[in-house]
């Protein structure tokens, strides 16, 4: 009895040191979050009162092409930066590792690991800088290029072509993307028993089967966290849409988060901005749960 | 069967392996070129780019537009306040991570993992949920326009990620030292700095890097909170030098090579820490 007393005047000890970091996110997350759903059932041009109108932002964006049309446009960076490096990064670490790492030496594979992961560190903006560089019509590095090798009629409005623009932001969106897969994934095979493989040398498998049926499986957990991460990165993608194309020309390359902020700062509509980027905080929960419980099913079938 | 014969005994091998060698070298070099291409554009007048195009070498090293450049948008005066938010929001984000993780992971409140979900999910949101509110609520407390808001606000963002990611490894922290700690009579604040603070340096630092580049780099924030030219962090500075009309190729050049320059070498300096960090992340 005088024990579970003193354990629990323990507990409450504990929870004083939870304080400022309560305080702080009721005050920059807790509060601005409901004020956020709140705002998206007025009518508020962020000045005067706030004039309820229940849904009707929300029957608007159901109409609204340009809602329709960011969140298609979601769904192709989210190939880029998801699926294309994914796949990419797996086969890319599993060369690096299992052959580069062991045939040539470690030193060489994290050289190449190091190189691929650059433009990972860049700041967003830097990135869009360049690249908006690189794909300028006029004077961009890549029309140039072709032009020097003769291919000057491939030549493109790369960012300002609606044909153009959203496959040039996917590519760019793959080349910042890639590395993040390529580290996580080598430092998973290093979890890999070499004595499975050894085994499986004895079965006769193939560098194909011990890739797929150990490497793959083993490193399970780093492909869902990847899987996940990306997906919710790609979900909020920001600063690369600002710098390069504005979400455009027209909406070829509206994205959420973009659609929202134009909302919030440009068109003075808070209420609608409010709508759409409470739609997209829902579909990231959704996306997250359902997620996490695929990967803890899974968890328990391979227990 | 053991990887040793393997090494010497095949004659196809070395061909495979300059095959792969120069597959990877080449894949990488093409990742890389654009850094390339900055770097040798940065150098170049914008004489020398019109006529010899992006891909020449510079005829003459031409550090001119460099430093117009830097004097333009005040470079100093933006690497200071990136500086100075980022060091200060990586400081107190680790600071407020490792006392909610004293409380949920070694504390074992109720209902951790309610809390946890809480900060995971506070790390998820899109930043544009709480924006516009933050942006009403710091005009009416005179905060707009300030470094302080934005250190505030990146704060509790990263500390979301960093309780979520530090009371996991609170949660196996070794109970021998906490108890030998408790036998020496110290309190509960005392064990956190002379214990568990120390005993976990290695994560708490790798905590830190992170927080400094991913608040160094951060671009939406700064856009809306910092309008003052003498205010703003280096993304912000260069993306806004973008959007005027007469900035020329060179001046671009070198613009992205100062982008580029800070965040590489961060890169390099913390190159170790971020790999044991990616590492020790992706097991949790």
């Amino acid at each position: 009895m005088a024990k579970t007393r003193s354990r629990q005047g323990g507990k409450s000890g504990y929870l004083l040191f939870l304080l400022p970091g309560v305080l702080l996110f009721t005050a920059v997350i807790i509060i601005p979050l409901i004020m956020n759903i709140g705002i998206s059932f007025t009518r508020w041009q962020g000045i005067g009162t706030p004039q309820w109108v229940g849904l009707e932002h929300y029957e608007r964006l159901i109409h609204d092409a340009n809602f329709w049309a960011s969140f298609r446009n979601i769904l192709f960076i989210i190939v880029a930066m998801v699926v294309v490096p994914t796949l990419l990064g797996l086969f890319l670490a599993a060369v690096l590792f299992d052959y580069v790492g062991k045939r040539i030496g470690p030193g060489t594979a994290s050289v190449f690991r190091s190189g691929l992961y650059l433009p990972q560190v860049l700041p967003v903006a830097v990135t869009g800088i360049v690249w908006g560089w690189f794909l300028n019509s006029s004077t961009g590095v890549f029309n140039s290029i072709l032009d020097s090798i003769g291919l000057g009629f491939l030549a493109q409005n790369w960012l300002g072509d609606p044909q153009w623009a959203l496959w040039s932001v996917m590519f760019v969106m793959v080349w910042v993307q890639l590395g993040y897969p390529v580290v996580m994934f080598m430092s998973g095979l290093q979890r890999v028993d070499p004595e499975l493989y050894e085994a499986a040398d004895l079965d006769g498998a193939g560098w194909w089967q011990k890739f797929t049926r150990i490497a793959v499986h083993l490193i399970k957990p780093e492909i869902y966290v990847v899987l996940v991460t990306t997906t919710i990165s790609a979900l909020k993608i920001f600063g690369q849409i600002f710098v390069l194309t504005r979400g455009g020309p027209g909406n070829s390359t509206l994205v959420p988060s973009y659609f929202a902020w134009q909302n919030f700062f440009e068109k003075f509509n808070a209420g609608y901005g409010a709508a759409i980027s409470t739609v997209l905080t829902l579909i990231i929960i959704v996306l997250t749960y359902v997620f996490l419980r695929i990967q803890t099913a899974d968890e328990r079938r391979g227990a | 069967m053991t990887k040793a014969p393997a090494k010497a005994s095949k004659p196809g091998g070395l061909a495979t392996k300059t095959l792969v060698l120069a597959g990877l070298t080449i894949f990488t070099g093409l990742v890389l070129a654009p850094f390339l291409v900055v770097l040798i554009n940065a150098f170049k007048s914008s004489e020398d780019y019109s006529q010899g195009g992006p891909l020449a070498l510079p005829s003459t090293l031409y550090f001119q537009g460099m430093i117009d450049f830097w004097n333009r948008v005040e470079f100093g005066e933006k690497l200071w306040n990136s500086f100075v938010i980022a060091a200060s929001v990586a400081v107190l984000a680790v600071i407020i991570s490792v006392l909610n993780a004293y409380a949920i992971g070694i504390g074992r409140l109720r209902g951790r993992t309610a809390f946890l979900m809480f900060f995971l999910l506070a790390n998820l949101l899109p930043q544009e949920a709480l924006v516009y509110p933050l942006y009403y609520l710091s005009k009416q407390f005179d905060l707009y326009n300030t470094r302080l808001m934005v250190i505030i606000i990146l704060t509790a963002i990263q500390a979301a990620f960093g309780t979520y990611l530090l009371s996991s490894v609170f949660r196996d922290f070794p109970p021998s030292l906490l108890e030998a700690a408790a036998l020496d009579g110290a309190g509960k604040l005392r064990t956190l700095i002379r214990v568990v603070v120390p005993t976990s340096w290695p994560t708490l630092s790798v905590l830190f890097t992170f927080f400094f580049i991913w608040t160094w780099n951060e671009f939406f924030l700064p856009l809306i909170f910092l309008i003052d030219n003498d205010l703003q962090t280096v993304p912000l500075a260069l993306a806004v030098l973008q959007g005027q009309r007469e900035v020329d190729i060179t001046t671009t050049a070198a613009s992205a090579l100062l982008g580029i320059v800070p965040a590489v070498l961060f890169f390099l300096i913390f190159q170790r820490t971020l790999t044991r960090g990616v590492m020790s992340g992706a097991v949790k």
